[in-house]
């Protein structure tokens, strides 16, 4: 499956079947922290992605401010 | 997954809550904080005109949606902060939400106002960036609602926001700072307007989550001078810790204004001044501001 990140903008290519919480600990990313999409679909941790699936794992943590 | 309510597939978990949610019965979760928190703070009323400061992000557009539908008196204010793309994209966002509700928009210019924009600031004085740049942007929130007759101005500031300046201000045992860390802070100077945070109940997981199911168009990208700010540090602790025992963020911040903060405030009332070249409330002689834009001037 194809993963887009962000902060840069990058992609990965991932391989194999698994649940979304698997995928984010691969890419050693906090669960809390991202948004994990699939078209117009919000996934939970529990999801199954795929082969054909493009996932966008899109952080939610707002940065600066004093 | 299945949604605490209704038993259909989840689209959110909300471990600190420890409940699931389908979109309809998330996005109704995340109206009833917000309304909650406007009605526990008196934040403002349905009659009164609310300046709400938006910045293209996440959380000030779903904050401005849940107002607009729930029928409150807003308005948009923008702060040009000059930062490159990231600014003209923002603003463009930004335009793009109100022009889409027919909901008005007003836009104040950094540059025009402290006499440079946001990165030449950060060039000319030895601030931390996001230092000089939230100090102006609060001087010109307040500044935007006197000139256009506000009683209030909100911010989108969320749970993670608060709890990150929370642990920031523990650290280093700021008290002024944590007798001033309220979700509603009331106008105690007739030059200085309401500042209301309606959504402080939110997290930032709740708050991305709320604009995309709501289909807003917000900047994802970050502002290019964020890297390495001390805030994103402590959020990251904070994560780690919410990782390992959820609504950490949540009792540290909630805890502290029901138990703590009463008695930072007692002890820490300030005396406030007019600023002898602007106008504007302060508590000493000249405002941080004004001195801002001096060096600025001085630097040019």
């Amino acid at each position: 499956m194809k993963v887009v990140l962000r902060h840069p903008k990058r992609e990965v290519e991932v391989v194999g079947r698994r649940r979304v919480k698997d995928l984010l600990k691969e890419l050693d990313i906090l669960p809390g922290t991202v948004l994990v999409i699939r078209g117009s679909e919000l996934l939970t941790t529990d999801a199954m992605v795929g082969e054909d699936d493009v996932i966008e794992v899109r952080p939610v943590i707002s940065g600066g401010g004093a | 997954m299945k949604c605490r309510k209704c038993g259909g597939a989840a689209v959110l978990e909300l471990r600190r809550h420890n409940v699931a949610f389908c979109a309809p019965d998330f996005l109704e979760f995340f109206r009833k904080q917000v309304s909650e928190a406007v009605r526990r703070h008196r934040m403002f009323t349905r009659d009164e005109a609310v300046l709400l400061a938006v910045s293209g992000g996440k959380d000030s557009l779903a904050l401005w949606d849940v107002l607009i539908e729930a029928g409150y008196k807003t308005t948009g204010l923008y702060l040009d902060l000059g930062i490159y793309d990231y600014s003209k994209e923002s603003h463009a966002k930004c335009e793009a939400f109100a022009a889409d509700r027919g909901a008005a928009l007003l836009t104040v210019s950094v540059e025009q106002e402290v006499g440079a924009p946001i990165p030449e600031v950060r060039a000319v004085t030895r601030r931390p960036t996001c230092s000089a740049c939230g100090l102006s942007k609060r001087y010109l929130m307040n500044k935007a609602a006197l000139d256009h007759g506000f009683p209030v101005v909100a911010t989108g500031h969320n749970l993670d926001d608060e709890a990150a300046t929370l642990f920031g201000s523990v650290l280093h045992w700021q008290t002024e700072p944590l007798a001033r860390q309220s979700p509603a802070l009331p106008s105690t100077h007739p030059k200085l307007v309401r500042r209301v945070k309606p959504l402080y109940r939110l997290s930032e997981l709740e708050t991305a989550a709320y604009a995309f199911l709501r289909g807003i168009d917000y900047i994802v990208e970050e502002c290019p001078f964020a890297r390495g700010a001390t805030s994103l540090m402590h959020k990251e602790i904070l994560n780690r810790l919410e990782e390992a025992s959820p609504g950490a963020k949540h009792n540290f911040l909630y805890g502290f204004l029901e138990k703590a903060r009463p008695a930072f405030e007692r002890v820490a009332e300030v005396e406030l001044h007019e600023c002898a070249r602007c106008g504007q409330v302060t508590t000493g002689t000249v405002c941080a501001f004004c001195k801002l834009a001096d060096q600025v001037k001085r630097a040019r």
